[in-house]
């Protein structure tokens, strides 16, 4: 990881996303304490953080393989870090269960880990790492391992819950659409730096880099005087879905016409530059091969400060 | 796994013959503590007798010889289990330089024929002018004692998520608590069944400990002695039952535990 200035507020729902090697995680292990900066410091609530171990920080984690303990039912597993306190055993087997009711498994304390679906664990890893009272949670791709429809369904209570408990998350992910829907604010990670930081909108709407705008969102990256912005050897971001078909529009010849759904993406050749565009479903969009016009609105365009 | 076409009688026979084979020396071991011949070993025996297990009782030599196995290899089986541990906990969790180096060294020497340990234990000792003692069998049954702890736990190790030791400490154990809470329990089976392992390796051990014994007999040199000069043969038949008991049952208990650790999770994705 190479130089990396990040200042995360307390009680916002952080996010950091980047594709696999860009250095989030290494930058939440550096957080929870499982690696130590070999430069550089980090600092917990105004406290220096470097070279105090994991179980003394005020931190906790959900991990990306949940992590339960395999030896342990799902009551001790959420004791765990009562236990290891000291804990009375009583009073932490009562704090465990009020724990699993938060995350809607009450109940389910006498199972083993292994007895759960996917679903289920996350959700005593999360109230495992929530009995503690961390000021500060660390979330590593939580939600990988799930399926869409339990995917959106996490994503919500995780939302609730942050809001409701106060707590400041720190949540990694490489997927740009958890990440924007979720985050107060987003940090996007490539080769070990951080590409930018801000609000989700910012980082959609205003991407700082080509690597930002190609990542989040799949912008088209294209030069500044063919999108009618900017002087020649700069760069621009248009986004696909702000592409329409317009008869009094530029020439482009379609060259692929793919359905998703909701939406259909057309790839496009203007003149030599490729674009992609995402239009509504219609009965007559033109087929692969054909002509067509196309035109975008140059407010919708954004002028990147950064061409790389 | 099985199939549901049955055997055809042939191959059935053959592996009634294998199994007769391997067996039945052993099954003869057994009939020869009971022969009222102490002589030589005779077909059929001319008679049973109980008698012999009585003499055994009797014996002290053999009970020193029992005693002496029974403390060597407890120890062995102690110093692997701490140093076969630690070993496989490094190989398996980290990684620094020469690390496969040292995985190949501590599996030497087992591949090792153990004449060849015997000779440099024993050259070894002389060098140094370390006095031939019970330590000194010890060290000699440690060397590959080490070896059977330390490929039970690498491989529990490597089964075992390095994430767990993570969640641990992050729920704010520290190492012992770590240690105890979750990595022991993790790999005990897999040190138990080591252990025993271990433990009945360095119970019926011969060569080495020619080497390193110097004045003591352990039970296996004992019966090596016993057979080349004959009193009371079918003693050495009693003692051998013995230890055909001693170690087989470990070895069962040891699969039977090893057998239920194939799901070692805490990787579940």
């Amino acid at each position: 990881m190479d130089e990396v200035d990040l200042a995360i507020r307390d009680g916002e729902f952080f996010t950091m996303l980047g594709p696999s090697g860009s250095g989030k995680t290494t930058c939440l292990r550096l957080i929870a304490g499982f690696e130590q900066p070999t430069a550089g410091h980090i600092e917990i609530f105004g406290e220096r953080a470097d070279g105090v171990p994991p179980y003394l920080r005020n931190v906790n984690t959900v991990f990306q393989s949940y992590a339960l303990f395999p030896h342990m039912n799902v009551l001790d597993n959420v004791a765990f870090g009562l236990r290891v306190k000291g804990v009375s055993r009583v009073e932490r087997l009562k704090a465990a269960e009020e724990a699993l009711a938060m995350v809607e498994l009450a109940g389910y304390g006498s199972r083993r880990a292994g007895e759960l679906s996917g679903g289920q664990r996350q959700r005593v890893a999360l109230a495992r790492a929530l009995i503690n009272k961390p000021r500060v949670l660390l979330l590593d791709e939580p939600l990988g391992a799930l399926d869409l429809k339990l995917r959106e369904q996490m994503q919500e209570e995780l939302r609730k819950l942050q809001r409701a408990l106060g707590l400041t998350f720190v949540f990694v992910t490489h997927d740009q659409e958890e990440a924007l829907s979720m985050a107060d604010r987003v940090a996007v990670f490539a080769e070990g730096r951080i590409q930018q930081v801000g609000s989700a909108e910012d980082i959609y709407r205003r991407p700082a880099s080509r690597f930002v705008a190609d990542f989040v969102g799949s912008s088209n990256v294209i030069p500044a005087d063919f999108a009618g912005v900017g002087a020649a050897g700069q760069w621009a971001s248009l986004r696909p879905e702000d592409i329409t078909l317009d008869p009094a529009g530029r020439e482009a010849v379609v060259t692929g016409r793919y359905f998703h759904g909701r939406v259909v993406k057309l790839a496009l050749d203007v003149g030599g530059q490729a674009l992609t565009a995402l239009v509504a479903p219609r009965d007559d969009l033109p087929d692969a091969g054909r002509a067509t016009r196309i035109a975008w609105d140059p407010a919708r365009v954004h002028l990147m400060e950064r061409g790389s | 796994m099985h199939s549901d076409t049955r055997a055809p009688l042939p191959l059935k026979l053959a592996a009634a013959g294998g199994l007769f084979f391997l067996l039945a020396p052993i099954a003869l071991i057994f009939v020869y503590a009971f022969t009222t011949e102490e002589k030589s070993f005779q077909w059929p025996p001319p008679g049973f007798t109980l008698k012999w297990l009585g003499v055994t009782l009797n014996r002290p030599d053999v009970w020193e010889a029992l005693f002496l196995s029974l403390r060597v290899a407890a120890i062995s089986t102690v110093i692997a289990l701490a140093l076969g541990t630690l070993t496989a906990a490094a190989v398996a969790r980290s990684r620094f330089f020469g690390r496969e180096t040292i995985s190949l060294l501590v599996i030497l020497p087992i591949a090792l024929p153990g004449i060849i340990t015997g000779i440099s234990l024993r050259s070894a000792f002389s060098l140094l002018e370390i006095p031939f003692s019970t330590w000194t069998i010890v060290l000699g049954h440690a060397t590959f004692c080490i070896v059977i702890v330390y490929n039970n736990a690498v491989a529990r190790f490597r089964r075992t998520s390095g994430a767990l030791i993570d969640a641990a400490m992050d729920l704010g154990a520290d190492g012992v608590q770590t240690f105890t809470l979750v990595i022991l329990p993790n790999i005990a089976t897999a040190l138990l069944a080591g252990g025993m392992l271990a433990f009945a390796l360095s119970f019926d051990e011969v060569i080495v400990t020619t080497f390193t014994a110097g004045q003591q007999t352990t039970l296996p040199i004992w019966m090596l002695e016993e057979l080349v000069r004959p009193r009371q043969r079918p003693v050495t038949n009693v003692v051998a039952m013995a230890v055909v008991l001693v170690t087989v049952l470990p070895i069962l208990a040891a699969y039977y535990l090893t057998r239920d650790g194939e799901h070692t999770a805490g990787a579940e994705k």
